[in-house]
């Protein structure tokens, strides 16, 4: 093996090996996506019995956004909560000081939320099919496009997150689960775009996610893929992505000028 | 041929000077104490030998590597021990130890891991949880951790500090039987001046982030008319003048 792939495995292992001794763990990974699924796979029951047709196509959108924007929260999470672990591990100096570069390091914590987030996610879409029959792949390869976007977006967000722990140390770990719950009013997860006031929806479409959402309800109102909204997801996100890293790079370097690293988590 | 190579290393932190303009070398092979009250700049300048801290000035050759410019180079040849870092500790010890091994891309490493186990009497540590271990296993856990890629380099950071003393004289009989055998460099830092007596070639002594004295332990001895490393200290900790 590649001794830089080798390092992300063996990083990777590190938080493997955690959820291999302790089930809570692993069930604390699931529990929130599946209890919104729950919650709002009933409201979707009730609008279809209330209303009927509309009510149905109400529900599927706000199951395949409640199921979707889970992609993203848990790929955020994953990258900073993994990154938090270290750092209440107090193991980040003995990492710091081996090989691992830092691109190391952030493509470990990426491949680990990969992993946390599939293990969130899937089992709320298999209650969702089981309990609901909503069937998320029903949308078609262009989930998978989808999955792509959000996951990115979860990604760069994590990584301004981790920043700003860089930055100001244990202060700033509450970020890592709240911050993109800030972003979801404007993500137009359960709404379009349009119903939000005019000033806001500019601020809308330079969310990755709102571009990926008005995408799902094109396909699920109206079975067409929105094309243009999936490229201006990817379009963003790479231009999220590069000033997160570019972020974190400096964030890294400053914090090995003020000997953060030494001291971070205390 | 030098193992590590300062040269007019300093760094400040806003008005704190915490190292000031220090130059040594550590000869490959040699174990060299560096010694300091607290405050005195030993920490800093083993964060900066690590690459965990960017010197403000000054130059660091570690292995014939630039710090500055191929720190990944040096950090794959060399290893830290420190009780004041842990390992994750909810791991077994067999788990951090492969963690590590992955880290420094260690070839045959259950191999490796079961030779440390049985030269660091191990085996029974293997699969129970690093936090559960007493302070006495932990360091040779941590002796093992820093021991898990053959290291040409070994920065140790108070070895031996919260140990009892008979568990101390065991570390340090197996570092001196590990240099021996391998030709390691060890860079020392230790408040335990019998420690750096026995175990160190040469020694540096910090003062507010400058080297105020060197030299051998019996050079030291002689040059301030003492019996003991402890009484070298306290009178360079103190200002007191140097008789030789």
């Amino acid at each position: 093996m590649h001794p830089a792939l080798r390092r992300i495995w063996g990083l990777m292992y590190r938080h493997l090996a955690l959820y291999r001794r302790s089930w809570p763990r692993l069930l604390e990974l699931a529990y929130w996506p599946v209890l919104q699924m729950c919650i709002w796979g009933f409201t979707a029951s009730f609008l279809a019995a209330r209303i009927g047709n509309a009510g149905v196509l109400a529900g599927a959108t706000l199951l395949g956004g409640v199921l979707l924007w889970e992609v993203a929260l848990r790929s955020q999470m994953g990258v900073a909560i993994s990154f938090l672990e270290e750092m209440w591990s107090r193991n980040l100096g003995h990492v710091f000081v081996s090989p691992m570069r830092p691109w190391e390091l952030v493509a470990a914590l990426v491949m680990m939320s990969m992993i946390r987030m599939l293990a969130g996610v899937l089992p709320a879409i298999l209650v969702a099919w089981l309990l609901y029959a909503y069937n998320l792949f029903a949308l078609g390869p262009v989930l998978v496009l989808f999955f792509i976007n959000l996951m990115i977006m979860g990604w760069a967000v994590a990584l301004g997150v981790v920043s700003l722990i860089l930055r100001h140390g244990a202060g700033a770990e509450a970020l890592a689960w709240s911050v993109l719950f800030g972003l979801t009013p404007f993500s137009a997860v359960f709404y379009p775009v349009s119903v939000l006031p005019k000033v806001l929806q500019p601020v809308a479409l330079a969310l990755p996610s709102a571009q990926v959402f008005e995408g799902m309800r094109g396909v699920l109102l109206n079975g067409v893929v929105l094309w243009d909204h999936l490229i201006a997801a990817f379009a963003l996100n790479g231009v999220w992505l590069a000033a997160a890293g570019l972020l974190f790079a400096q964030q890294f370097r400053q914090a090995r000028i003020r000997g953060a690293l030494m001291s971070i988590g205390e | 041929m030098n193992a590590i190579r300062v040269q007019h290393l300093t760094k400040r932190y806003g008005e704190t000077l915490a190292v000031d303009d220090i130059d040594f070398t550590v000869p490959s092979g040699a174990t060299v104490g560096l010694l300091g009250g607290n405050g005195a700049g030993k920490t800093t300048t083993i964060a900066m030998l690590l690459g965990l801290l960017i010197p403000t000035s000054g130059s660091i050759e570690v292995l014939g590597h630039d710090m500055a410019r191929d720190r990944f180079s040096a950090l794959a040849r060399m290893n830290f021990s420190s009780p004041y870092v842990s390992l994750p500790q909810r791991l077994s010890v067999a788990e951090n130890l492969r963690v590590y091994g992955h880290l420094y891309n260690v070839a045959g490493l259950e191999r490796r891991i079961a030779e440390l186990s049985a030269e660091l009497d191990l085996g029974d540590l293997l699969d129970r949880p690093a936090g559960k271990l007493s302070a006495g296993q932990k360091t040779r856990v941590a002796l093992a951790k820093a021991l898990i890629n053959r290291p040409e380099l070994l920065l140790l950071d108070e070895p031996t500090a919260s140990l009892d003393p008979d568990t101390g004289d065991w570390v340090r009989s197996w570092l001196e039987r590990y240099r021996d055998e391998s030709g390691c460099t060890i860079l020392l830092a230790s408040h335990n001046m019998a420690e750096v007596e026995r175990m160190c070639s040469h020694v540096l002594m910090l003062k507010q982030g400058r080297i105020v004295d060197r030299g051998s332990p019996d050079e030291l001895l002689a040059r301030y008319a003492r019996e003991d490393m402890e009484e070298v200290f306290l009178d360079i900790a103190r200002n007191r003048r140097q008789v030789a």
